[in-house]
């Protein structure tokens, strides 16, 4: 005989012993996994106490560094923001072949090695690079100093709006946009009063972690940079200085503001999807990636 | 029909002529930055490997030292994948179907290890496993190396990869109707069987594509890896390392046909994320 179905039966794994296992379990884990790593950070960091700290932080290779990672992010951040905003606009407001392979080849920096893209790079503009004889020739110097880390923190960032934008303006079609011009509005203030306040949050997420990760990126800047010790050391490059130096405080000093920035980026995250549910809005469907 | 929420988007096409301005200026834009930033150091690079010649690129694929490096990271980065589908697996489960104290707060943790710079993420890790670390010290008891050893390498990229299989499988299990497990249990199923012949399937593909991207974003990691690998070449150096090196030693040759060599495993691991999501696409279609 079947059993009567009961709309409050338990569904599976809601078990009392599954439950806690299961739970325990994934709850240890994540403790070991994600925050331990999290905690010794800030532990070394402040091992010695703060005035040590604040010490180790005010040298001036790493605040050198420091300026240097702002300076790549104020370039960077914009010119990606740029980017995504026209390919998106391109993509979503018109159809034309070949719409999926522009967004497959703008997907492409986050399948390639950080290391595969400060290779590339130096083919394009080292001195044995494509451009490298010519860049000679003039005495332009853009491998091995800022210029170079600026382009190969574009190339590993250059999906990180765009994605976030697609498929929201996808779901929100282009109806508001064709109002808009049949009452006479130009493109610009199309794009100013209408499309862009309509995925202010989906901009301003994507700007978060293209931002985060333009401050951390380390292996295409290490190529790159030539990590010539207060010229060209960012501050991911630093701390692997000063680790290699045996600072061991002064790294975990720089490290915890990378940590901060990342703190601070899923902050806001949570906060943007928080008031992205409170505006009843089409909530963009997030993909993983980086 | 829900679309999965890790797929590219896939544009359908349109067939009515928009009305809207700004299409040359945006594509343009956009085609011209793309070649720029994207194409042309893409294409730099293949130019430069096409350079090697075959039989010299062939003799630097197969000496042993690189050889041992591609071995060193395909093990790593697959027991790294290995880890991750079961912690991910059971994070998501978590994450959909409990409600407990902190659940939003852990759902938020999932990201820390895409926000978080892989050099802190190294540093972090070498310093939780070294001889006086808070794991390092009773793994020593245990006579277990975990710091500057291969086991080191897995914890590295097991870590910068964690949020892959997670988010992938999160929004299928949210959509998962109830329907169905109840049905499996009217007829008298055990959970376990339910899971197995029911929910296991359903989720299925995301959990094999989200499982392939952290294996091949395992594959290029190397900010993570090299603080914490001690970098012993044939033991604990990985391919992205030895690409470091060959340039470092002016082999320009080396380290163009090491890195197109890592550029077409990218590629492979892409067609075959895609394939399955491709797959995926048409599971969630066949629900609808």
């Amino acid at each position: 005989m079947a059993r009567p179905v009961n709309r409050h039966r338990l569904r599976v794994g809601d078990g009392a012993v599954t439950r806690s296992v299961i739970l325990t379990l994934v709850l240890a884990t994540t403790g070991l996994a994600l925050i331990a790593p999290l905690a010794v950070i800030f532990a070394e960091a402040f091992a010695r106490g703060v005035p040590t700290y604040l010490e180790a932080l005010a040298r001036p290779d790493t605040l050198h560094a420091v300026g240097l990672t702002l300076l790549t992010a104020l370039i960077c951040v914009p010119l990606n923001t740029a980017f995504g905003i026209a390919a998106a606009w391109a993509v979503t407001k018109f159809s034309f072949r070949g719409r999926n392979l522009l967004l497959a080849v703008a997907e492409l920096p986050f399948s390639i090695s950080p290391i595969v893209a400060g290779v590339a790079y130096l083919f394009v503009y080292g001195a044995q690079g494509l451009f490298g004889p010519f860049l000679q020739a003039h005495d332009i110097k853009i491998m091995f100093a800022v210029p170079a880390i600026i382009l190969a923190s574009l190339f590993v960032t250059a999906p990180f709006v765009l994605r976030e934008l697609v498929p929201l303006m996808m779901a929100q079609g282009r109806d508001e946009e064709e109002a808009a011009v049949s009452l006479g509005a130009s493109g610009f203030d199309v794009l100013r009063l209408v499309t862009l306040p309509n995925v202010k949050f989906a901009l301003l997420y994507g700007a978060a972690l293209c931002n985060a990760r333009v401050m951390g990126e380390f292996g295409a800047v290490s190529i790159v940079s030539g990590n010539i010790r207060g010229q060209t050391s960012t501050l991911p490059l630093q701390i692997e200085l000063l680790y290699q130096d045996s600072h061991a405080v002064a790294a975990f000093a720089a490290a915890t503001v990378l940590a901060g920035v990342a703190l601070f980026t899923l902050v806001a995250k949570y906060l943007i999807e928080r008031a992205e549910r409170a505006r009843g809005e089409i909530v963009a469907p997030r993909r993983p990636g980086h | 029909m829900p679309r999965p929420r890790f797929a590219l988007p896939m544009l359908s096409r349109q067939p009515r002529r928009s009305v809207i301005p700004g299409f040359r200026l945006s594509l343009g834009l956009a085609l011209l930055y793309l070649g720029l930033i994207v194409l042309l150091p893409i294409g730099a690079l293949l130019l430069k490997a096409a350079d090697v010649g075959f039989e010299r690129y062939i003799a630097i694929i197969t000496s042993p030292r690189t050889l041992a490096s591609f071995q060193v990271t395909l093990t790593t980065a697959a027991l790294a994948a290995l880890f991750n589908a079961i912690y991910g697996l059971a994070l998501a489960w978590v994450l959909v179907r409990y409600e407990f104290p902190g659940k939003r707060l852990l759902d938020a943790m999932v990201d820390v290890p895409f926000a978080l710079p892989t050099a802190v993420a190294g540093l972090a890790l070498t310093a939780l496993f070294a001889k006086n670390g808070w794991f390092g010290a009773p793994l020593a008891q245990w006579g277990i190396q975990v710091a500057y050893a291969p086991a080191g390498i897995v914890c590295a990229m097991a870590f910068t990869s964690i949020p892959f299989v997670v988010r992938t499988v999160q929004p299928v299990l949210e959509d998962m109707e109830p329907e169905l497990e109840e049905a499996g249990a009217t007829l008298g199923a055990s959970d376990l069987t339910i899971f197995r012949r029911i929910i296991f399937p359903t989720i299925f593909p995301a959990f094999l594509a989200g499982t392939s991207l952290a294996f091949a974003r395992s594959l290029g990691e190397f900010g993570a890896v090299v603080f914490i690998a001690g970098n012993q070449p044939f033991r604990t150096e990985i391919v992205a390392l030895l690409t470091f090196i060959r340039l470092e030693e002016y082999d320009y040759a080396a380290a163009a046909a090491i890195a197109v060599t890592m550029l077409g495993l990218a590629f492979i691991m892409l067609l075959i994320v895609n394939a399955v999501q491709a797959w995926h696409q048409k599971f969630a279609m066949g629900d609808a």
